[in-house]
């Protein structure tokens, strides 16, 4: 079906601003496939029922909004846990920076590098799951992504390595537009923790394409933050073999525009997905979760868990979507969106969806939306505690079933310390 | 039913539901037809049919008109692709939009007049079109008080209104309650001042279609302070082969008036599936109140997904005085396929909406239902309760919108939607939007297996019951509140359905 004349010429418009990078002969067919996708779908227009509550003009215009970039004395998160470290200055991997990419039980290396191989085994994986993902909903930022992105990290998981990964995104160029894709392969009984942090860029498009073998682990926290100008749109698409488990938060903090796409595919039975996903918005913020879990395979867990706090007009969207085929018996698929709204002028808006083809699954979805509960502000004020203290205190409360997603305690607390302060910043 | 008989249920789920699933889609009752000579407009849409109906109800030329500017906006319409319904493409050139029985040649003056066979289907469906007292022969009536309950009925056939009963004694209390062909005639002060003004001409292709081509349907207006007397029923059935059925409702509900409206409607069994296509337009002034209940019966098709209605339906009330309140009571057993979203526009301070759902499907059968709840003004409450059940290789789907303006503060919605599947050919799904745009509204959409509200578990359990028991009270109390809102005259579905349970629902 040909495109409506307004997505067809903003997709021409972006596609002739970009350059497709050099590579060996796989990568360049698995580019020329993507790009052909991008073609035929046309890149997100504001009448796409996907893109029904946020705008994604800036996220496909052909030059990137700038964003300033923030210098604060703030440590940098995850500073003093030991973690292997791997810089991308904006978006481009910096040896200098980063550690040197050796540790037991895990392969690491640079897409730039494998692409340049003619043989890798990141060929079955590079854009297959991206593919995989594109349907029944269409996801063509992803597949743009893949047609040109020339950076990113290439893992390959063996063993259990002693310590996690950290990939730091610095944000230096007020204009940088940035497209990453990491390829991960966790194989059988392998167990992984991935971190990622900072701003990355004025406008980011990340691709993260995660391969589960049977009874494998992958964890994955994640921090957004910072710049309040900078743009992003991510995709995770996960595939998860039997009795494997994923695991993966989001804190996201500031930014004028998030867009962040979680894909997750089942295919092995008693498999174990979460997703989960705190933010903190003020002002010119808008925060968008996008989740579709397919269930695939017998008596597998899927869990989504997100929570916004939203001040100043900022904008929380939730899209999620519990996918159960049939054949897909036993699974318990949970879903819940809650917003704390701490003014009049914020908004929610919410889709949390079920689509469900199997009889004996339980899934349950909620999605509350509200202010800050006057009786238990009353309860602290009674008990003494200012009024802004109270809040944050409630705040932080309201998060804390998210946060609690993140298994390793320590990180929990990481994360927690990072949300005070953000509201301490902004206690009247 | 073969299609249930050997199909596995999964345990959990309430043997009886399955029961009562299985004898509700058993045979078809109102299948049958009634061989009356009809008289046909020519097959196809043009402005010309258009015209003719008009002309046939005798319509001002301002009606004429406004049917033609509908049509107009029709031939630029797209057919909405994105319910999850899936069927053959309808042409919807191969259709009658006008059938009446050569009877009505002459207009009818009063029900004494009318063809005795068109009593009959009457009479037989159990709504006998005579002034009396009770509905005779509809079961569990037999509850009804020693007074007697008078039940006023509007019947449709094909495209034409064939009586009203009641009609002199309701004017005495000053509601006028006729057929819609008839109000554009004597009311016209009225039907011009609201009709398209809920649901406007171009609000969305079938809408647009209908105000080009409706026939017949019911009009009610309830003046300022007016308790309507009686229910108000109407009760449509399709009787002609290849031929739509198009029907208006327009309900004007004046300041603190209170009036219940239900709406019943059956269909022969045929093979080639036939379209209905419907508005239903509430206005709601000041303190005013409707109760507005269907049950949906129409010719769900055969086991092998034959036949059947198409049912694409815009029903929607406008509250727009200050502490009005509108409930949309639905049980959809029937139709191929159906598409309705009974909405509420809570314009007015204080106004309320509810919607009360049952949506039964099996064999090859869709239903794409929910509702709107669009809160406008300050301190305005919604309530959705929506159960879906889905057996055979039935597609059930719940599709809803909460939405929270800036300005309606302190608003409150609580939305509640269950779904159970019979079976592992079916489908249930759900697809609710929310939108939240200020603080100090509350809004919560749940699944009754998520949360049962902890009070009343506290209260079952202090009364020595142990949790399973109690957690299985809660949830089946929601699922009779749909029922309890079912006025008397539904009695006889009411008690085929009371014995669902939503025990083992999916989410």
């Amino acid at each position: 079906m040909a495109l409506p004349q307004v997505k067809q010429t903003a997709t021409e418009a972006r596609l002739a601003a970009m350059t497709r990078p050099d590579g060996a002969k796989w990568i360049t067919e698995i580019r020329e496939a993507a790009l052909a996708r991008v073609s035929d779908m046309g890149l997100p227009g504001a009448r796409d029922e996907y893109w029904k509550y946020t705008r994604p003009e800036t996220l496909v215009q052909p030059e990137a909004p700038q964003a300033a970039t923030f210098d604060d004395d703030d440590e940098q998160l995850f500073h003093e846990f030991d973690r292997l470290k791997v810089v991308f200055v904006d978006g481009v991997f910096s040896a200098e920076d980063s550690d040197d990419l050796t540790l037991e039980g895990i392969e690491i290396s640079r897409l730039a590098d494998v692409a340049t191989q003619d043989i890798h085994w990141a060929k079955d994986l590079y854009g297959t799951l991206e593919t995989n993902g594109q349907t029944p909903v269409q996801r063509p930022l992803a597949a743009l992504n893949t047609a040109y992105a020339a950076d990113g990290i290439v893992i390959r998981v063996t063993g259990a390595p002693s310590k996690p990964v950290n990939l730091i995104y610095e944000h230096r160029a007020t204009g940088s537009d940035v497209l990453l894709h990491h390829v991960i392969k966790v194989e059988e009984g392998a167990e992984f923790t991935l971190l990622e942090n900072g701003p990355a860029a004025a406008r980011l498009n990340k691709v993260l394409e995660v391969d589960i073998a049977d009874t494998g682990k992958f964890h994955h926290i994640r921090a957004q933050g910072r710049d309040h100008e900078r743009r992003a749109a991510t995709h995770i698409f996960a595939r998860l073999g039997r009795e494997s488990a994923f695991k993966s938060f989001t804190m996201t903090a500031n930014g004028a525009l998030t867009r962040n796409e979680c894909v997750i595919e089942l295919t092995g039975d008693d498999a174990i997905a979460h997703v989960a996903g705190a933010c903190v918005g003020d002002g010119d913020f808008v925060h968008d979760d996008t989740v579709f879990i397919t269930h695939d395979a017998e008596n597998c867990e899927s869990r989504q868990v997100f929570k916004k706090v939203l001040r100043n007009g900022a904008v929380g969207v939730f899209q999620g979507k519990i996918l159960v085929k049939a054949g897909a018996q036993k699974t318990d698929g949970y879903q819940i969106s809650q917003s704390l709204l701490l003014d009049g002028d914020s908004q929610f808006l919410a889709k949390p969806e079920l689509e469900i083809y199997a009889d004996d699954v339980a899934c349950s979805h909620g999605s509350t939306s509200g202010a800050i509960d006057e009786t238990a502000l009353f309860y602290l004020r009674s008990r003494g505690l200012p009024h802004g203290i109270a809040t944050d205190l409630l705040t932080l409360a309201f998060l804390a079933e998210a946060v609690q997603e993140i298994e390793d305690q320590d990180l929990q607390a990481e994360i927690n310390t990072r949300i005070e302060r953000w509201l301490e910043r902004r206690r009247g | 039913m073969a299609a249930l008989d050997d199909v596995n249920v999964k345990e959990g789920v309430d043997q009886e539901t399955v029961e009562a699933v299985r004898g509700l889609s058993g045979t078809y009752k109102y299948g049958w037809n009634t061989d009356v000579e009809m008289e046909y407009a020519p097959k196809g849409l043009t402005p010309d049919i258009v015209r003719l109906i008009s002309e046939k109800n005798e319509e001002p030329e301002w009606m004429t008109e406004w049917r033609l500017a509908a049509y107009e906006r029709w031939l630029q319409k797209k057919e909405p692709d994105w319910a999850m319904i899936d069927y053959p493409e309808i042409d919807f050139q191969n259709q009658y939009y006008y059938a009446r029985p050569k009877s009505f040649d002459q207009k009818p003056k009063s029900l004494d007049e009318v063809d005795p066979k068109l009593l009959e289907t009457y009479e037989k469906l159990g709504i006998p079109l005579k002034e009396q007292m009770i509905l005779a022969g509809v079961e569990g009536a037999e509850d009804a008080p020693a007074e007697g309950r008078k039940v006023a009925v509007d019947a449709v056939f094909d495209s034409v209104s064939v009586g009203t009963t009641f009609q002199k004694e309701l004017a005495k209390a000053g509601v006028i309650f006729c057929s819609i062909s008839e109000a554009i005639r004597e009311h016209p002060e009225l039907v011009k001042k609201y009709l398209g003004s809920v649901v406007p001409v171009n609000d969305n292709f079938y809408a647009t279609l209908n105000s080009a081509v409706f026939s017949d349907g019911s009009f009610v207006y309830v003046p300022p302070g007016v308790r309507c007397p009686m229910e108000l029923s109407t009760y449509f059935r399709i009787n002609a082969e290849n031929t739509g059925q198009f029907e208006r409702t327009l309900i004007i509900a004046d300041k603190g008036s209170y009036v219940s409206y239900l709406e019943g409607c059956t269909a022969p069994q045929r093979d080639v599936a036939q379209l209905h296509a419907a508005v239903v337009e509430i206005i709601l002034e000041e303190d005013a109140e409707v109760k507005y209940s269907t049950v949906q019966n129409w010719y769900p098709g055969d086991e092998n997904g034959k036949g059947g209605i198409y049912n694409f339906v815009t029903k929607r009330a406008d509250c727009r005085g200050d502490r009005s309140k509108v409930m949309w009571t639905q049980v959809e057993t029937g139709s191929a396929v159906t598409w309705k979203y009974p909405s509420c526009i809570l314009r007015g301070k204080e106004s309320q909406g509810e919607f009360y759902s049952i949506a039964i499907t099996n064999n090859h059968q869709q239903a794409d239902t929910g509702t709107k709840m669009i809160h406008l003004g300050k301190d305005t409450k919604s309530r959705i309760v929506s159960k879906g059940i889905s057996a055979g290789k039935a597609q059930n789907t719940y599709r809803g919108l909460v939405s929270m303006h800036p300005k309606a503060t302190n608003s409150r919605n609580y939305t509640q939607c269950d779904s159970l599947l019979i079976g592992s050919d079916c489908g249930a799904h759900t697809v609710p939007y929310i939108e939240v745009k200020n603080n100090s509204s509350r809004c919560e959409h749940e699944a009754t297996t998520s949360k049962v509200d902890d009070d009343q578990l506290f209260y079952c359990r202090q009364r020595g019951m142990d949790e399973e028991e109690a957690v299985a009270l809660v949830v089946n109390g929601f699922c009779k509140e749909v029922l309890q809102a079912l006025p008397m005259e539904f009695a006889m579905e009411a008690q085929q359905l009371v014995a669902i349970s939503l025990e083992g629902s999916v989410g």
